[in-house]
């Protein structure tokens, strides 16, 4: 009973995969011929011209492209598949009709001034790995700098503790450093003539790791909200005072000097210095008289 | 972009990558076509081209204006286009009394005319007109030839090559399965020639692509959507032979490499070549087989018995 049932079963299967296979196999005289890499078929069949005039035109045509169709897939699903995120993905061959190009092809170009150059003097290129033979220990000198941060010693910055081989990089960064380390933080350092200003030299921004301390960061949006909500201002008025009229002053002296400048170069450097300094000296004692009268007025009225 | 004699050296960076994607290069660009009017255009035409320049989409540009140029005797105007915008083929239409609804399909090899061959339309139906759902544009569409003449006669010959070049769009590595949707059908009966364009959404497809790779090839239905043209040949200008031999010339380094000492067999078999250096054969190392080693003589037997002899006794 049971092998009846199994011969029954594989008798169906069968049928079904025949069924299966007439429907996508395709009858043709000739084989057609494939260029996969560009999709194309060449169908060098002979075309029944009765059958095309006894049918309407258009139906005969299509299914004459049905099967041509239906004989380029299967051509087509006979090459490898591959999955590329999360699509199949068949990989075509190289396309073997010979199409004419668009251009002809590149010609050599030649050779620069710098090629024929070494070329001339037999240079060749050496390429340049990156790894140096340290002889002064810079691992050593890593690792107690790590122990030293590690215990909150303090270490001599960049540049200081010089290794043997120092690359532009490592010369240029403590030039700035030392350049920084002057009294007035390096306001009032000259630069050579043709030195260009220091780059990346601001600070560096830290934030907040995205997902961190939740406490800490309702803590700091309520503050935050807190003091929106406040009806206190956040100026701090005297340092605002104070910054305003540092900038009336050096407008006044700037002004007084140009005036100055002016008028001596006709006269001489002397008179023009004097009446410049002179004119700055007065008018800062002015407004420095008028400055703190007015700055309390302000604050009595709001 | 001003043109002293045809020289122009980039100012910045953008300019020079403008520039080297327009210059000869190994492997070339899309071919880009240009679709424009002649002096004279009739209804037909005019929306025959604005549906080839949607099959086309964007690998082409289309003018809105009327050019009075005739391309069969002065290519000159084609030519000055072609540089601007750094198209290879092109589709001239136009209408006139002695040759009513012509295209004009054409390609150019170093912005110089290669071929050209004239097709009149005697039926077209645009895209508007059949009102079926479209594929998307940009669709790399699959072709199909179908029909004696496109391998026997020289004019058909070329007249294929174009339109596969025409219509190939860009050549890719791997194409994705359910985006062979676009089919173009050509057939060649009765010196006419038929282009019918299919979309193709058999349904066994999104099934069979749940599956991994080995899935079952599913049943094509085709269904037409795009533009459709009944087309007859009347003029062509081909290219001289040893012109179009130049246009095919690959540069070398595109060749594949040959892999030394490895051949085929005509059954596919692979065959590789080993060289040596010559080997003196009687010093050749082989298996070491004990038993087949010569023995000294009968010296050497007794000396065997005894050794034998003594081993039995210790075992007693």
């Amino acid at each position: 009973m049971a092998a009846c049932s199994i011969e029954d079963v594989l008798a169906k299967a069968e049928q079904d995969e025949a069924e299966k296979l007439k429907s996508i196999t395709v009858q043709k005289e000739l084989d057609i011929e494939f260029d996969i890499g560009n999709l194309v078929a060449y169908d060098k069949n002979r075309i029944d011209i009765r059958q095309f005039r006894e049918q309407k035109k258009d139906d005969f045509l299509r299914s004459l492209a049905r099967d041509n169709t239906q004989l380029l897939i299967n051509e087509i699903w006979k090459h490898p598949t591959e999955r590329v995120e999360e699509v199949i993905v068949v990989k075509l061959p190289e396309p073997t009709t010979a199409l004419p190009r668009e251009k002809p092809p590149p010609k050599p170009r030649p050779p620069t001034k710098w090629e024929e150059f070494a070329k001339l003097k037999g240079i060749q290129k050496k390429k340049k790995t990156n790894l140096v033979w340290d002889d002064v220990a810079k691992n050593e000198l890593h690792r107690l700098r790590n122990i030293a941060r590690a215990q909150k010693i303090k270490v001599p910055g960049v540049g200081l503790t010089p290794t043997a081989q120092q690359s532009t990089t490592d010369l240029s960064r403590a030039v700035n450093v030392a350049k920084v380390s002057t009294a007035s933080a390096g306001k009032f350092q000259d630069r050579l003539p043709k030195e260009k200003a220091p780059r990346n030299t601001g600070k560096k921004r830290k934030f907040q790791p995205v997902i961190g301390n939740f406490s800490s960061e309702k803590q700091r949006q309520l503050d935050l909200l807190k003091v929106m909500d406040s009806k206190k201002p956040r100026l701090d008025v005297n340092k605002a005072v104070n910054k305003q009229m540092r900038e009336d002053d050096r407008e006044e002296s700037a002004a007084k000097f140009r005036k100055g400048g002016k008028k001596g170069r006709k006269g001489g450097n002397f008179s023009g210095k004097g009446k410049g300094k002179g004119g700055g000296g007065k008018g800062r004692a002015g407004g420095k008289g008028q400055g703190p009268p007015g700055g309390k007025k302000g604050a009595g009225k709001r | 972009m001003k043109q002293k004699e045809g020289v122009i050296k980039p100012k910045t960076k953008r300019a020079k990558r403008f520039l080297d994607n327009r210059a000869p290069k190994l492997t070339e660009n899309v071919k880009n076509a240009m679709i424009m009017k002649g002096g004279n255009t009739s209804m037909t035409v005019t929306q025959a081209l604005k549906d080839i320049y949607a099959l086309k989409k964007p690998s082409a540009v289309l003018y809105k204006k009327k050019n009075i140029t005739r391309p069969f005797e002065d290519s000159s105007s084609l030519e000055f286009f072609s540089k601007k915008t750094d198209s290879s083929l092109f589709l001239f239409g136009s209408h006139n009394k002695k040759r009513p609804n012509n295209l004009i399909f054409g390609r150019l090899f170093d912005f110089h005319v290669l071929d050209m061959i004239e097709l009149g339309i005697e039926k077209y139906n645009s895209l508007s007109a059949i009102k079926n759902s479209k594929c998307p544009e940009g669709t790399k569409p699959m072709l199909v030839f179908a029909g004696e003449a496109f391998d026997h006669d020289d004019d058909h010959k070329r007249l294929k090559s174009l339109l596969t070049d025409f219509f190939r769009g860009p050549v890719v590595p791997s194409v994705r399965l359910a985006g062979l949707e676009h089919v173009l059908h050509f057939t060649a009966l009765e010196g006419k020639i038929y282009m019918r364009s299919y979309s193709q959404n058999s349904l066994g497809f999104s099934r069979s692509l749940l599956k991994k790779s080995g899935c079952r090839t599913p049943r094509i239905e085709l269904e037409e959507i795009g533009p459709s043209f009944d087309f007859v040949l009347r003029r062509t200008h081909l290219a001289s032979d040893d012109l179009y031999k130049t246009a095919h010339r690959q540069p070398k380094a595109l060749k594949p490499k040959k892999k030394k000492n490895i051949s085929h067999d005509t059954f596919g078999t692979k065959f590789g070549r080993l060289h040596m250096q010559k080997q003196d054969l009687a010093k050749l190392q082989t298996r070491k087989m004990k038993g087949l080693r010569k023995r000294r003589g009968p010296a050497a037997a007794a000396e065997g018995e005894t050794s034998s002899k003594t081993a039995k006794v210790e075992v007693e």
